[in-house]
């Protein structure tokens, strides 16, 4: 028997209605159906079977969608009503900066000039954008502290890997890339998978009992093996890393260098730089601590920036601009790690990112760390002793419970997030960091209203509360949403990862 | 509690071997098996492959997590279980018997002296459960 | 501030509840030696009416209203209202990665379906939920081989887009990896003379393009029977994915049953996604059910829920960096999923049949524009493959008209291919689409012969 669902009452935020059942598009399709007005052909049509071998053309594809506009504006529209997102409210992932994405940059971005405009543009048709890019960097530069920076990697992960190649290319030049990058155990599995992909080793670091680098084991691992420390700083708990001064000597002091991933930025925002505290090379998300849209799951864009010595190792091109304010591409580079992607990275995510640092100016960004630092905050000081807080320090701009306190119940972190859902609320990030036990990691950012906030606290005291009284009901959540919780071990025994017609 | 046969052998990395004369059949625990949760997915080696002591020969998944698994001592493999690949959820079924993962051809005998009894897994597992 | 919905009153009133007296106590553990002692150098900040108008300026300095003949990996084809239309409804472009399927359903389904229609497409059994881009894409299909097959070389085309090759080499440069360039007929496509002397039973993959670079379609049944002779992978690139509407898929047997492609990678671009001078865009990899565990990226798969409805999730993610971490196969977290519902949408609108006749309008227009410039004297129509919609086109004597004339016929020109091919002196790769109108054609053609 399905367990009652809650009072509208006692849920404030969201109440149960209709949405529309919705097949897959080829389910949809009928044959003779059409979508699209094609452009008229102003040559002579030319048949295939002329041009190319006969073995290297294609019949029209069986199966493929014949829908109309109509089919198509509504299949995607029904899907939509699907997601949670932003605009309905707080969306607090952890780690994931989870904010407001402003209008205003979807209209810019559109801009005929920049959506229609070619890569291979000569410089002179499209200045453009390459002011966007200079104008964009000089930005991260105050911002960041450093000194340098390429806009190419298309996402966080990109960023790091670029960064640690760049960290290589730089030990290379001076005769010995080395062997090692260390990683604490608090990082995210993106940073040993980039140093993987440069060819380093990687060595965790167990982090000290206040979830922060324990210094005196990191003076222990450093050697002159290792290449770097790659530093998620604030770190995964929020928490800002108070001996950040002393790591940096640490590994400067045997010829190491320091990568911060900036995954945290939202935190500093004209309260710390970087690069005014010894970072070497970072990496910046684009897609959270400057507003653009996560879109389902990217596109993102990962700017890498860099202290002066390692300049000459970003990657190809940069932005230049000369004394006249005429901007150019620089490929003579020749201590260049390369090209990480084609192109110049994610422009639209670019312009995107500006339009977010203009609207705001200094005083704007300033306001927004500690809007979404004192948002946390709120939170934590709101659900401390109701919810588990297994490192208890003063955090930044998330922060990171456990369901230890729930666990008498038997109930857990994950049934907790799926039950905030029958609430209202997107669940926060879950099982993250690795080093707390049941982690139900929460940030806010700056883009929520107290209302929102306390309405958010009182989801999370009900379900506690449930979890007390009534376990089965947060167990077997959510109730309220379209599915109910999904077989994963059936995807993951039996694959299926496509449509396919089904036998006649 | 599912009691560990007393004809096998154990790791700490709870892995069981059977020996039946040269050769010994490898698993792992129902202890392993439960830490795991619902096994979707096992990678084993070729027949023929040779492997050391302690050396990983292969990976059980279940769906947020890799596990990998060690070699007992050190040997060829003589044999795997193709059941147990087509139907991960053996692992979870039985452990201990239908879902063996692989035979091995035991290259130096006396290494299994260095392996767990049945009571001493027992044991073993009762404190790291504790911990 | 308009995106900060807090009164000052309640910021202390929250302050308050804290035992606070200023937000400034919230940073206070950070050593003060740490902090900024001054605020941000950056502009002050614009209004809503201020910002268009930068912007506005901004991207008039870039070249609009023009017809350009730039192909080369990103292509101007047409792409209706109804694509920016959806991609717009907040719930789709706002929303987080599907982590949590309950509330993410929508996204979910949309990446099933993509990844159906990329098989269907290419030809293949899986397809991943998309990469950054066609040169990434291509680049860790190379990384995927050298894991299926245990070796570590790699042979690439120089027909493959240069770009693409040099994420290449910056991502392999560190894996024990050599990279070895293949060459190129007269003809424009792979020499299988030099293909043949160059395999060895170390090459995990053979990497080609097709349409390559220049344009033509390459031998692709030739060319993977002579990697597969040598146990190695036929990785093939798609740049203009377009060309999947008319051409014979990679992923596709030959009519005797041998395979052809073992893993297609590409760049969905053309498929609904504006060119935005390059990015955002869309990689794919798309590949045989038996490498699926050594794909790189996100996966969505079909199960049930507990009432025994359909739904979707991110399944099979052990292979990936937040769970296996350094020995992941990739280090990629993000897909463009956002690009891939364009894409989808776009599919969903052309359909079987306009997708098909919009690729027969491609070759048409290339068609045509090739048989014009045929009619130059001082023009060489380079490599004589079969091509989609882009051409090569080599002038023998000094070009009659400056870039300038050019521009001020609203006209941009094709890539200089000395940039890429320091042997290719004078000679220039030109796209035409289903947009390129004829007129333009005839315009340049005209600029060609009469200056």
């Amino acid at each position: 028997m399905t367990p009652p669902l809650m009072s509208d009452e006692k849920i404030r935020k969201a109440r149960t209605h209709v949405n529309q059942n919705e097949a897959l598009i080829f389910e949809r399709s009928m044959p003779g159906k059409r979508g699209v007005a094609l452009p008229q052909c102003d040559v002579p049509e030319v048949p295939p079977e002329s041009v190319f071998d006969q073995k290297a053309l294609r019949a029209a594809i069986d199966d493929f969608p014949e829908v109309s506009e109509v089919d198509v504006v509504r299949h995607f529209t029904r899907l939509s009503t699907w997601n949670y997102a932003i605009d309905l409210g707080m969306y607090p992932l952890g780690s994931c900066t989870m904010k407001y994405n402003p209008k205003i940059n979807e209209v810019v971005a559109r801009y005929e000039g920049f959506a229609q405009s070619h890569p291979y543009l000569p410089e002179v048709l499209c200045q453009g954008n390459l002011k966007i890019q200079h104008m964009l960097g000089e930005c991260l530069k105050e911002i960041t502290g450093m000194d340098a920076l390429s806009l190419q990697p298309a996402a966080g992960a990109q960023g790091e890997l670029t960064g640690i190649l760049i960290i290589r290319a730089y030990l290379q030049s001076r005769g010995n890339p080395r062997k090692k990058i260390l990683i604490p155990d608090s990082a995210h599995g993106t940073n040993p998978s980039s140093a993987a992909i440069a060819g380093y080793q990687v060595e965790n670091i167990k982090s000290g009992e206040q979830g922060c680098v324990d210094v005196s084991a990191l003076r222990d691992a450093v050697t002159e093996d290792v290449a770097a420390l790659m530093l998620t700083n604030p770190n995964t708990l929020g928490v800002y890393e108070r001996d950040l001064l002393a790591i940096v000597d640490i590994l400067h002091s045997k010829g190491g260098l320091v990568y911060m991933d900036g995954a945290n930025m939202n935190a500093l925002l004209g309260v710390a730089r970087p690069g005014d505290n010894g970072v070497d090379v970072m990496h910046l998300n684009l897609h959270k601590t400057f507003s653009t849209p996560h879109g389902g799951g990217g596109p993102g864009a990962g700017p890498v920036a860099v202290k002066s010595h390692l300049e000459p190792f970003l990657p190809h091109p940069t932005v230049e601009m000369d004394a006249s304010g005429t901007y150019s591409y620089n490929f003579k580079r020749p201590l260049s790690v390369g090209r990480v992607r084609s192109f110049y990275g994610n422009f639209g995510m670019l312009v995107r990112a500006l339009a977010y640092i203009l609207t705001n100016g200094p005083g704007g960004l300033k306001q927004t760390s500690e809007d979404a630092v004192l948002n946390a905050n709120y939170i934590r000081s709101q659900l401390k002793g109701i919810y588990d807080l297994p490192f208890d320090q003063p955090s930044l701009h998330e922060v990171v419970f456990s369901d230890h306190l729930q666990n008498k119940y038997g109930v857990t972190t994950m049934e907790i997030a799926k039950r905030l859902m029958d609430y209202g609320f997107h669940p926060p990030t879950v099982y993250f960091p690795l080093i707390v036990h049941g982690a139900l990691m929460i940030e806010p950012t700056e883009s929520e209203s107290l209302e929102e906030l306390d309405l958010f606290v009182e989801a999370m005291k009900a379900i506690a509360e449930e979890s007390a009284t009534n376990p089965d009901l947060v167990k077997k959540a959510p109730h309220n949403t379209r599915v109910h919780k999904l077989d994963e071990v059936a995807a993951a025994r039996n694959p299926v990862l496509r449509w396919k017609p089904k036998k006649t | 509690m599912t009691k560990n046969p007393e004809d096998c052998m154990y790791t700490k990395e709870h892995e069981w071997i059977r020996v039946n004369g040269k050769t010994g059949t490898v698993g792992i625990t129902h202890y392993a098996q439960k830490q795991l949760g619902d096994i979707v997915f096992v990678e084993l080696p070729k027949v023929g492959d040779h492997f050391d002591t302690n050396e990983s020969f292969g990976t059980v998944e279940s769906v947020k997590a890799v596990s990998e698994i060690y070699c007992p001592v050190a040997g060829d493999v003589t044999e795997i279980n193709e059941a147990v690949v087509n139907s991960p959820e053996l692992l979870n079924s039985d452990p201990h018997g239908d879902a063996w993962l692989i035979e091995i051809k035991i290259q130096n005998p006396p290494d299994l002296e260095e392996l767990m009894s049945a009571e001493a897994y027992d044991e073993y597992i009762h404190d790291e459960a504790a911990e | 501030m308009r995106y900060l919905p807090k009164s000052d009153s309640e910021r202390k009133h929250m302050l308050q509840t804290m035992g606070l007296e200023s937000t400034d106590q919230l940073f206070s553990h950070i050593p003060a030696a740490i902090r900024l002692k001054r605020p941000l150098q950056l502009p002050a900040p614009y209004s809503e009416p201020a910002l268009l108008e930068f912007f506005k300026t901004c991207a008039a300095e870039n070249a609009t209203g023009m017809v350009s003949f730039l192909g080369a990996g990103m292509y101007r084809h047409f792409i209706p209202i109804v694509v920016d239309h959806l991609i717009s409804r907040t719930e789709f472009y706002s929303a987080y990665t599907p982590y949590q399927p309950e509330v993410s359903q929508g996204t979910l389904q949309a990446i099933f379906e993509f990844q159906s229609l990329m098989c269907q497409l290419t030809g293949m059994d899986v397809a991943n939920a998309s990469m950054y881009d066609g040169a990434t894409a291509m680049t860790e299909s190379a990384l995927m081989a050298q894991r299926i097959t245990s070796r570590t070389d790699l042979l690439v085309a120089e027909t493959v887009h240069p770009e693409y090759r040099e994420v290449l080499l910056t991502y392999t440069r560190h894996l024990n990896t050599r990279v070895r360039n293949v060459a190129f007929t007269e003809s424009g496509q792979v020499d299988l003379d030099d293909l043949k002397k160059r395999l060895s039973d170390k090459i995990a993959a053979v990497i080609i393009q097709s349409p390559n670079f220049f344009g033509n379609v390459e031998q692709l049944e030739e060319i993977a029977r002579l990697a597969h002779e040598r146990g190695a992978l036929l990785v093939v690139a798609v740049a203009e994915s377009l060309s999947l509407g008319l051409l014979r898929p990679p992923g596709q047997p030959t009519g005797d049953g041998q395979p052809v492609a073992d893993i297609v990678a590409g760049e969905g671009q053309s498929l609904g996604i504006p060119i935005s001078y390059g990015g955002p865009v869309l990689g794919f990899i798309a590949t045989r059910d038996k490498h699926v565990r050594q794909m790189p990226g996100r996966l969505v798969g079909q199960t049930v829920d507990t009432g025994g409805q359909r739904g979707f999730v991110l399944t099979l993610a052990t292979r990936e960096q937040h769970i296996r971490r350094e020995k992941a196969t990739s280090n990629i977290c993000t897909n463009q999923a956002l690009c891939a519902l364009m894409c989808t949408i776009y599919l969903s609108l052309l359909g079987k049949e306009g997708l098909r006749e919009i690729a027969i309008q491609n070759v048409s227009k290339s068609q045509y524009a090739i048989s014009r410039f045929k009619t130059i004297e001082s023009i060489e129509v380079l490599f004589n493959g079969p091509r989609f919609n882009e051409f090569v086109i080599r002038s023998k004597e000094r070009r009659k008209f400056s870039d300038r004339k050019l521009w001020k016929q609203k006209l941009v020109g094709g890539v200089s291919l000395k940039r890429f091919y320091p042997r290719l002196k004078n000679a220039e790769l030109l796209c035409v689409t289903e947009l390129t109108p004829k007129v333009s054609i005839d315009t340049l053609v005209d600029l060609y012969q009469n200056g």
